[in-house]
This record gives C-alpha cells, sequence and structure tokens, in this order.
C-alpha cells in the first residue's frame, strides 16, 4: 500500500481490482471448496460412528432380547409322602435329607401323567426321554418349594418347570430339527414331543424374572443362569467405589487446587495423578492382588477388594474431573469471599465447592460408570468364580464371595453350550441399561445444580 | 457534592488510618512497588490514579493482604493500621479483611440470594446473635449502599440478576455490613455506565462519613469529584500525593503534570 501515497499510480490499480460481489473469485472458491470438503469428513466420520452404534446395539439386542423370555412347562406334581417324608413326621430336617435326586423321579411320573391326563402320546418316547425335556435345575425348584412350606407334601400341585436348555433353544429358533439329529443331547423326537405339548398349552414361553434374581448356573444348565449374585455383587462394589472415592478424591482435588504450595513436588503429583488415569486396568488388578489380597490378607472374590481395586481406577477421573471444575469457577467469587473476611476454608467449602459440584458429580458418575465396566482388574482378584451362593447384607456381604456384571459376561462367553451366548448377550443388555441410567443421572443433576441460578 | 469546587476544598488534616512506610512489592523477580510512603487519613477518600501497570492497584490489595493470596507475591517494608503493622505474623489476614472491606473492579456478586450476599459476612463473623439481628443489619447495610429500595422486595432474587450498577452497589452493601474501619475500591466504576457511575460516586461520597476509604480509579475526573486526597503513581513509584484540588491545578512533579494534561499515560 506504499504506492497508495503516490497518485499517479492510483488510476492504472483501480481498474484491475474491480470486481462484481455476484461473481466468486478464484480464491474464495477454493476456500469454499475446502470447507465443503471438510464439511463433508466430518459427515462421513458421524455416520460411521453412527452405523456402528446401531450395529452394535442391534446385534446386542437380536441376541440378547430372548434371555428376558424363557420357555416353562407346566405340570401337576404329586408330592408323594412315600418318597419325601418316609417317616411320615413332617419333620422339616428329615425331609431337608432328601435330595435333589429324589424329587427327580416326582417330576417324571408328574409329566408322563400330565401328558396322559391331556391325551399326548410318547409316541415311541421313553418317559426318561420325555422327561429330558424337563431343566436339570427343575428338581432343585421343586424342592425348593417344598422346603418352603412342608404341609405341601402329599398334595398334588399345579407346577411351572423350566424347560431344557435345548427344547428353549428350540423356540427360540436356536435349535432345529437339523442340529437336534446330529446333537447328542435332544433328539428329533423330543423336539416333536415339544411342539405337542405347545399345542396342548402344557409348554409356555413368557417373561424370565429368574434371569435378574438367580444365581449363576452350570455349564449344562443354562437356562436356570442369571444374573442375581452379579447385579449385587456389582452394587457392593459400586457402593465402595462410591464411599471411598468420592470424599478421597474431592478432599485430594481441593487440596490440591486450593490449598497446596505450587512447587515442584506438587507438579510431580499433578503429573503422576494424569498418568494413574492412563495406567492400564489389569495393572490395577495385579495390584489389588498384592496388596489387598497377599499382603492385607483380604478374602479372594469378595466385593470389598474389588471396590478398592476400581477406586483407585476410578480416583484419578474423579480427581482431574473435580480439578478442572474448581478451576472453572471465576476468581472474583473468591475474592468476593475473600474480601469479606472468610477464611480460605469457608471461601473454598461456602462459595467455590457449590458452584464447582455438577462438575464434580459429572465427574464422579463417569467414573463410576467406567469402574461399572471394568473387567480386567477384577479377573485378578478371583471375581471370576464360580458363585452360586448370594453374598449376605451389608456389612458382612463385601467380605463375601461375589460376581460382578461384566466379569460374568466374560464368564458366559467362554462356555461351551450356545445357549450362554444368549445369556451373555442378555447380560450386556443389563450392564448397558446401568450405564444409560447413571449417566442419566449425571445429566439430570448437572441440569438441577445448574438451573439454581 | 459538585458545588465544593477543587481548589476550596477544606485543607483540615485528620488523623491517620493507614501509613505505608518503605513499602516494597515484588512479583517474582519484578519490582511492582518501589518504596512507597503514604498516610491515608480516617473519614477521606483516597484517590490513587496513574496509568495502566503502575502498580496502584497491587498496592491497594497490600493493604488488606489480598495479595497473600498470590503465591509470586512478596511485600517488604511497612504498612500500619491504627499504629499496628499488618504484615506481622501474629495477624491472621482474615481479621484483617474484616477491618478493611474491599469492592472490586468487576461487580462479583456471590451466585446467591441477594439477602444471602450480604448477610454472609455478618454471619461468618458472628455479629447477630439471632435471625432479627440480621435481618436488621442487612437492611441497614443495604440502605447505606443505596440500593435498599431497589430490592426490598425481592431479597430472594439472585444477587447474580441485577443490573451492572445494581450488583456493584450490592458489593459495596455486602463489604459495608462487616462494619470495617476502611474500604478499599479497586475501579469499582469502570464495568458501569454513566448513570451507574454517578451513583456509585454519591455512595462514595456518603460513605466518606463513617469510612476511610481509598478508590483506585482511572478515571482523573472521577478523582477530582470524589476523593479529598490523591496519590499519582508511576512505574511503581508514588510520584506526588496531597490535596486533591492541589494536584490537579498545581502539580509539583512534572510527571503528575504530564498525566493529568493527557500527554503520559
Amino acid at each position: 500500500m506504499t504506492d497508495a501515497t503516490d497518485p499517479s499510480a492510483q488510476p492504472a490499480a483501480a481498474p484491475q481490482r474491480r470486481s462484481s460481489l455476484l461473481q466468486l473469485d478464484e480464491r474464495t472458491r477454493r476456500r469454499n471448496a475446502a470447507e465443503a470438503r471438510f464439511r463433508l469428513m466430518g459427515l462421513i466420520a458421524v455416520t460411521i460412528g453412527i452405523l456402528a452404534v446401531i450395529g452394535l446395539i442391534s446385534s446386542i439386542l437380536f441376541n440378547g432380547a430372548s434371555s428376558f423370555r424363557q420357555t416353562f412347562i407346566t405340570l401337576d406334581v404329586y408330592l408323594d409322602p412315600a418318597k419325601l417324608d418316609k417317616a411320615g413326621t413332617r419333620d422339616p430336617e428329615a425331609i431337608s435329607k432328601v435330595t435333589t435326586f429324589g424329587y427327580a423321579p416326582l417330576l417324571q411320573k408328574g409329566l408322563v401323567d400330565t401328558m396322559a391326563a391331556q391325551g399326548i402320546a410318547l409316541d415311541g418316547l421313553t418317559a426318561k426321554q420325555a422327561a429330558e425335556l424337563i431343566s436339570k435345575e427343575a428338581p432343585a425348584q421343586l424342592r425348593r418349594y417344598v422346603m418352603a412350606d412342608v404341609s405341601r407334601i402329599g398334595q398334588t400341585v399345579t407346577f411351572d418347570v423350566l424347560a431344557a436348555g435345548r427344547i428353549d433353544g428350540y423356540f427360540k429358533g436356536r435349535v432345529t430339527m437339523e442340529s437336534a439329529a446330529l446333537d447328542r443331547n435332544v433328539s428329533p423326537e423330543q423336539l416333536m414331543l415339544a411342539d405337542r405339548l405347545k399345542e396342548a398349552g402344557m409348554l409356555r414361553t413368557k417373561f424370565n424374572l429368574d434371569f435378574f434374581t438367580a444365581p449363576d448356573a452350570s455349564d449344562t444348565r443354562p437356562e436356570a443362569a442369571g444374573l442375581g449374585v452379579a447385579i449385587l455383587g456389582s452394587a457392593y462394589m459400586m457402593l465402595v467405589v462410591l464411599v471411598l472415592a468420592l470424599p478421597l478424591g474431592v478432599a485430594a482435588s481441593i487440596y490440591l487446587e486450593e490449598f497446596a504450595p505450587k512447587n515442584r513436588f506438587t507438579d510431580l503429583i499433578e503429573v503422576n495423578i494424569s498418568n494413574l488415569a492412563a495406567v492400564p486396568s489389569i495393572v490395577f488388578g495385579i495390584l489389588g492382588l498384592a496388596v489387598f489380597i497377599n499382603f492385607a490378607g483380604l478374602p479372594q472374590s469378595a466385593p470389598i477388594v474389588g471396590g478398592l481395586v476400581l477406586t483407585l481406577m476410578t480416583l484419578p477421573t474423579i480427581i482431574i474431573a473435580t480439578r478442572a471444575s474448581l478451576k472453572a469457577v471465576p476468581p472474583s467469587i473468591r475474592d468476593a469471599a475473600l474480601g469479606v473476611g472468610a477464611s480460605k476454608m469457608q471461601s473454598v467449602f461456602h462459595h467455590v465447592l457449590p458452584l464447582a459440584m455438577p462438575g464434580i458429580l459429572t465427574g464422579t458418575i463417569i467414573g463410576l460408570a467406567q469402574a461399572l465396566g471394568e473387567t480386567a482388574p477384577l479377573l485378578l482378584i478371583g471375581m471370576v468364580a464360580f458363585v452360586r451362593e448370594y453374598p449376605s447384607g451389608p456389612p458382612d456381604g463385601f467380605f463375601e464371595p461375589a460376581a460382578a456384571l461384566p466379569v460374568q459376561v466374560y464368564n458366559w462367553t467362554q462356555r461351551g453350550d450356545p445357549a450362554f451366548v444368549e445369556r451373555a448377550s442378555g447380560a450386556i443388555i443389563v450392564l448397558l441399561v446401568f450405564l444409560v441410567i447413571m449417566n442419566a443421572i449425571a445429566i439430570i443433576l448437572r441440569r438441577r445444580f445448574e438451573r439454581r441460578w | 457534592m459538585y458545588d465544593n469546587p477543587l481548589t476550596k476544598r477544606d485543607a483540615v488534616t485528620k488523623e491517620v488510618k493507614i501509613s505505608a512506610r518503605g513499602c516494597q512489592v515484588y512479583y517474582g523477580d519484578t519490582h511492582a512497588i518501589k518504596d512507597v510512603d503514604v498516610d491515608i487519613e480516617d473519614k477521606t477518600v483516597t484517590a490513587f490514579i496513574g496509568p495502566s501497570g503502575c502498580g496502584k492497584s497491587t498496592f491497594l490489595r497490600c493493604l488488606n493482604r489480598m495479595n497473600d493470596t498470590i503465591d509470586v507475591c512478596r511485600v517488604e517494608g511497612d504498612i500500619r493500621l491504627d499504629g499496628e503493622d499488618i504484615y506481622d505474623p501474629k495477624v491472621d489476614p482474615v481479621q484483617l479483611r474484616a477491618k478493611v472491606g474491599m469492592v472490586f473492579q468487576k461487580p462479583n456478586p456471590f451466585p446467591k440470594s441477594i439477602y444471602d450476599n450480604v448477610a454472609y459476612g455478618p454471619k461468618i463473623h458472628g455479629m447477630s446473635r439471632n435471625k432479627a439481628e440480621l435481618d436488621e443489619i442487612v437492611e441497614r447495610a443495604l440502605r447505606r449502599g443505596a440500593i435498599w429500595d431497589e430490592v426490598k422486595d425481592r431479597l430472594d432474587a439472585p444477587g447474580t440478576g441485577l443490573s451492572g450498577g445494581q450488583q456493584q452497589r450490592l458489593c459495596i452493601a455486602r463489604a459495608v455490613a462487616t462494619e470495617p474501619e476502611v474500604l478499599l475500591m479497586d475501579e469499582p466504576c469502570s464495568a458501569l455506565d454513566p448513570i451507574a457511575t454517578a451513583q456509585v460516586e454519591e455512595l462514595i461520597d456518603e460513605l466518606r462519613e463513617q469510612y476511610s476509604v481509598v478508590i483506585v480509579t482511572h478515571s482523573m475526573q472521577q478523582a477530582a469529584r470524589v476523593s479529598q486526597k490523591t496519590a499519582f503513581f508511576h512505574l511503581g513509584n508514588l510520584v506526588e500525593y496531597g490535596e486533591t484540588g492541589q494536584i490537579f491545578t498545581n502539580p509539583q512533579d512534572p510527571r503528575t503534570e504530564s498525566y493529568i494534561t493527557g500527554r503520559i499515560g
């Protein structure tokens, strides 16, 4: 522009610069093209992401939704006193000596009799083969029912028993006549019998509450496996994490952010906390194994150990989130509090912390959600064990063996029976629902606290 | 106050409230305040003027030890409030700040109700025994902050919902609620429009009856309007300190003259 001062240069330059606003020049066109390309790439990335999520969720739902429904067979069972209470005293202790093996024949007889009453022929199957339609878990079911009230002995009761896994799979499309012909566990004739039972209304598929309440079951009876112990174990662990990680994390961040002198030592701590957040979770498992189980002597597979390990994992997340939200509180609020003569601690607890609360809660819940889905460290501290007994109520339950939701998923995917694929997908759905609920709570809390002013 | 011409202001010497001797402030290696000696009088408005970065806000913040919150800041020399060294290790800055209140450049009400904003100081200092007494303190402070009539019907409304000028007067009410002896104001009108500024200036003039007020300002007109004494800072030095009338009409130092006539700063 130096030549702008020279009047002789002016007229020569002017016509060249003239351009119409209605016509894009080359530069603008190139810039617009670059922007359009960038937008397209963004759109593609988002589309790929959405498709991946849809694919993932639909595959899980497709595989897992059926685990919320289960096939049951309705029988009339005569609770024969001659088998269950030989002495005739109705003494619960004596009756409890009869094992599930004592109940299996009753179920077999009940099935054959009920079929005869409905006019369903065995069609060449033996009574034993027909009884294979009933789950191996069913005698235990019946035994629990009798033990709950021994006066039922001698009566004929109508009872819904679990159908065997293969029969359940047949009605869910997992088992076909062709596959049954090659299967040692089920024959096409048995499937045809199941069809006839269904026509007669003896066999129904209904909502499966046991999936949420029952404990895990062995390899051979997938139809009985449930998430009860795992849900309870996960709940206990989350409780431990919440009680330990939230106060520790928030206290540590407040100290570091507001009170600690800024020197090389606190810088070192800061770097270490950031690094801890990136440490692979399995390392925390080894640490838990070495420190909490081998050194401190806490029991294996116990929610307390799982909770402690997950607390260590969650702490950095909570500290980082809390420090970020404390930093975001405007310094003018601190000045205002100090200016009216509040002490440092009063200014933090009366003014800074309430303003940082939404961020802290969001960080904590996201940390908890992470901990809920964590598997690797739990494998190392023995949470992968097969646990059929419910842990008792708190506080004793924290020290008794339990499972955890993600570990249960891992566990079920390892098993041979294809029915466990369905169970594992169902467990993933339950886990995802819990995560969605926790994130929703985080959003609600955030809204509530932010809307105050 | 406008009927009080600069040249005719009375030069009655009052009791000294704060006296600083050989005050030095360092931010790390930067020497921000160089050897400042000043006597701030009671029941007087003292204005600190000077170009940006000359250290007037820094010096103001030394007077109630707000600089303590800055890690790299170091204060040397002697600053006395009523003859007591405020940097004595035995002095708790919290107690000092109850005596030396502060109003900041940007209105910074707490995100709480108007009532809670004012009541907070008296509450933490245990100035009231019951709710009725606290109500009285709050009303008195809001009246003194010249904002009572505007907010008396909505004391439960959030303080952050007021206009900028109202917020600043609320902050002044909050500062006077703890009954300080000195009120420090760091450019209290820089975020306000002329009408709000006039209201705050009027308020400062009224506060003079009870407090010693120290105000940092960028506006020389404001200093001339509200203050009785003026201190001119330049590059960390206190260049000139005297009666406001004398500083603006007959400055002794050429730097002061250059500044008030607009040649530097």
